[in-house]
């Protein structure tokens, strides 16, 4: 099956949304081509607002936006988006509870050639204390249109987090989205791996290999990482002998920890938390970063055998 | 206690539209306005052990002039859709703030003396969900304005015809945000908005012209493309000039440079950098108060 682009949906989508709602306002910081909110722009440009090369004052002024009742989406990079702009995303938006969408269509190794700089392998953990904002990774093309809709009919501010590389279809027409719930794709009673965005491809594709070592995998797409499906998260591990996350993010403080902090309070599991340790990204196409890295269906197959060791 | 000083004005007492030229009656009125402000920023300051006075003693003017003369606003209907909307950039002057507010009838003043409390609805800086009346929390730097600018940009999308207003403080001008919002609404001649620059030369290291110097600020203004006014901000007829010609003119944003006195109307808080973010002790709060009742 072809690979789909999760931006091109995102850009796609919100010209859909935003020709049925006059409240809609999108926002870019001069990467609009990049983040395809250029879609949005070239039809309704009254309601698209590039600001430039002013990633901060983009999402301040989004929040003044809002609060006169308007729906504003704005996109960049997660580097930029998450990092680069982490006060303003605090104070600006959460703190005002302002109904702001922060888009990042860009993140992690996914970003790929563009190297380091431009790889936010940082930007679930720096999101995730902050009060009022949920969180979702759609995990294809199809979840990212119905993660975009939802965002956009629901008050207060999301973080969403795409990437640039074209993912597999994991969902039909008919996925419906639910926020703060886990989907489990494969049932399995030996072990568990729970993935978001890029990785539940890879995370299927080690499903498949493990079977054939009579491994039962079961697969969790946690696309909520906020709120946590916590219910999910216990019963799965209740019924299978140990844990994997993986993600195309620091193993500090994303998927893996939340998972370890709700399991550790409440149904201590032997678990790996596979994702990027300690280290800064580097240029090269993504599957050669993930290999690289050791985000791969072959690196979840040897984990999944040590742990259950 | 002064006694002499009118019961609080009534919403939309002194409002532009009902008496266009400022009389004499309307600028005693806003006189007594202005120095209640600053009798109560010393007051809750005092009571709070903490607080920045000097920053706050030096907007009191500019506050008592947009919220009881300028600004289209209902304390009975906060939330009303075309209102004027006003945001303190410079958030760490809130009491001067929650002053004009309490004064124009959003709450009691009496609930001011909470000013920093654990169970207070008055933080140290504005918080827009707890308090009425607050259309931004700020307090980090540079954001304020960028907020104000999305608000005035928000009224225009939407065929509103209601004006922002925003102080932003002279330390606040380095930030680079300030500087990324201006050249936005110069370059988007965002007309609807208003910005006070709280010209006071004291920032918290010492003097704003040593620590890092703004100026020359009109030019730098100008070539943001704004509307921009000089004037003296603790002068009622030169603030309302100011604003007249903002309500008039149509193409730009507009920047009026308010030449302030940090601390204004405490002798020994005028141009003291100490009272940046200091409260005053007891003796000090007993001398300021009786200065400024016989000011």
């Amino acid at each position: 099956m072809p690979k789909v682009s999760l931006r091109k949906t995102y850009g796609q989508t919100l010209l859909d949304l935003g020709r049925k709602d006059k409240n809609i306002v999108v926002m870019d910081a001069d990467l609009a081509k990049s983040t395809q909110t250029i879609v949005f722009g070239k039809e309704i440009a009254d309601r698209f607002i590039d600001v430039g090369l002013s990633e901060q004052d983009m999402v301040s002024m989004a929040a003044g936006l809002s609060l006169t009742g308007k729906t504003v989406f704005a996109s960049s990079f997660c580097v930029f988006l998450v990092g680069r702009v982490y006060d303003q995303v605090r104070q600006s938006v959460c703190y005002n509870n302002a109904n702001v969408k922060l888009i990042g269509t860009h993140s992690g190794l996914g970003v790929g050639e563009d190297g380091s700089t431009h790889q936010s392998l940082e930007d679930i953990a720096l999101m995730r204390p902050l009060p009022n904002i949920n969180i979702i990774v759609p995990a294809d093309a199809t979840e990212t249109a119905r993660v975009i809709e939802y965002v956009s009919q629901h008050h207060g501010p999301y973080f969403v987090r795409l990437t640039r590389s074209n993912l597999e279809q994991i969902y039909d027409k008919n996925y419906s989205f639910e926020l703060g719930k886990g989907s489990i794709l494969r049932k399995g009673h030996d072990i568990s791996v729970f993935a978001i965005g890029a990785m539940v491809e890879k995370a299927l594709e080690a499903a498949e290999l493990l079977e054939k070592e009579s491994i039962s995998t079961a697969v969790i797409n946690m696309s909520t990482l906020k709120p946590l499906d916590r219910q999910t998260i216990l019963d799965i591990a209740k019924t299978t002998r140990a844990v994997i996350s993986i993600e195309d993010h620091s193993v500090y403080g994303g998927l893996g920890s939340a998972i370890a902090e709700c399991l550790s309070q409440n149904h201590p599991t032997k678990m790996k938390i596979m994702g990027i340790d300690n280290k800064f990204g580097r240029s090269g196409s993504p599957d050669e970063l993930y290999t690289h890295y050791g985000l791969s269906a072959k690196n979840i197959v040897i984990e999944a055998k040590n742990i259950l060791k | 206690m002064n006694n002499s000083t009118p019961s609080n004005p009534k919403p939309n007492d002194l409002h532009f539209s009902s008496q266009p030229v400022m009389n004499h009656e309307i600028q005693v009125q806003l006189v007594e306005i202005t120095k209640k402000i600053r009798i109560n920023i010393i007051k809750i300051i005092s009571e709070a052990g903490s607080g920045h006075p000097g920053g706050s003693l030096s907007i009191a003017e500019i506050l008592a002039y947009l919220y009881f003369r300028a600004m289209n606003i209902d304390p009975l209907n906060p939330e009303k859709a075309d209102r004027d909307r006003f945001v303190l950039s410079k958030g760490h002057a809130a009491p001067a703030l929650y002053s004009a507010l309490a004064l124009r009838g959003y709450f009691p003043e009496s609930s001011l003396l909470s000013l920093r409390k654990i169970d207070s609805i008055f933080q140290g800086h504005p918080h827009r969900l707890d308090i009425p009346g607050v259309e931004a929390s700020t307090g980090s730097l540079g954001q304020g304005l960028s907020m104000a600018c999305g608000m005035a940009l928000g009224y225009k999308l939407s065929g509103i015809p209601a004006n922002v207003y925003a102080i932003i403080g002279d330390g606040e001008s380095q930030e680079g945000q300030i500087w990324e919002s201006a050249m936005t609404a110069g370059f988007r001649n965002i007309n609807n908005l208003c910005v006070f620059l709280d010209y006071n030369n004291l920032q918290i290291d010492g003097k704003v012209s040593e620590i890092k110097d703004i100026t020359p600020i009109k030019d730098k203004w100008e070539a943001f493309r704004w509307h921009v006014l000089e004037i003296n901000g603790h002068d009622l007829f030169e603030i309302e000039k100011a604003v007249q010609a903002f309500k008039v003119q149509q193409q730009k944003p507009t920047l009026i440079i308010a030449n302030t006195v940090k601390g204004k109307g405490v002798s020994f808080m005028e141009n003291n950098v100490d009272f940046h973010g200091k409260a005053p002790n007891p003796e000090e709060t007993e001398i300021a108060l009786k200065e400024l009742r016989n000011a």
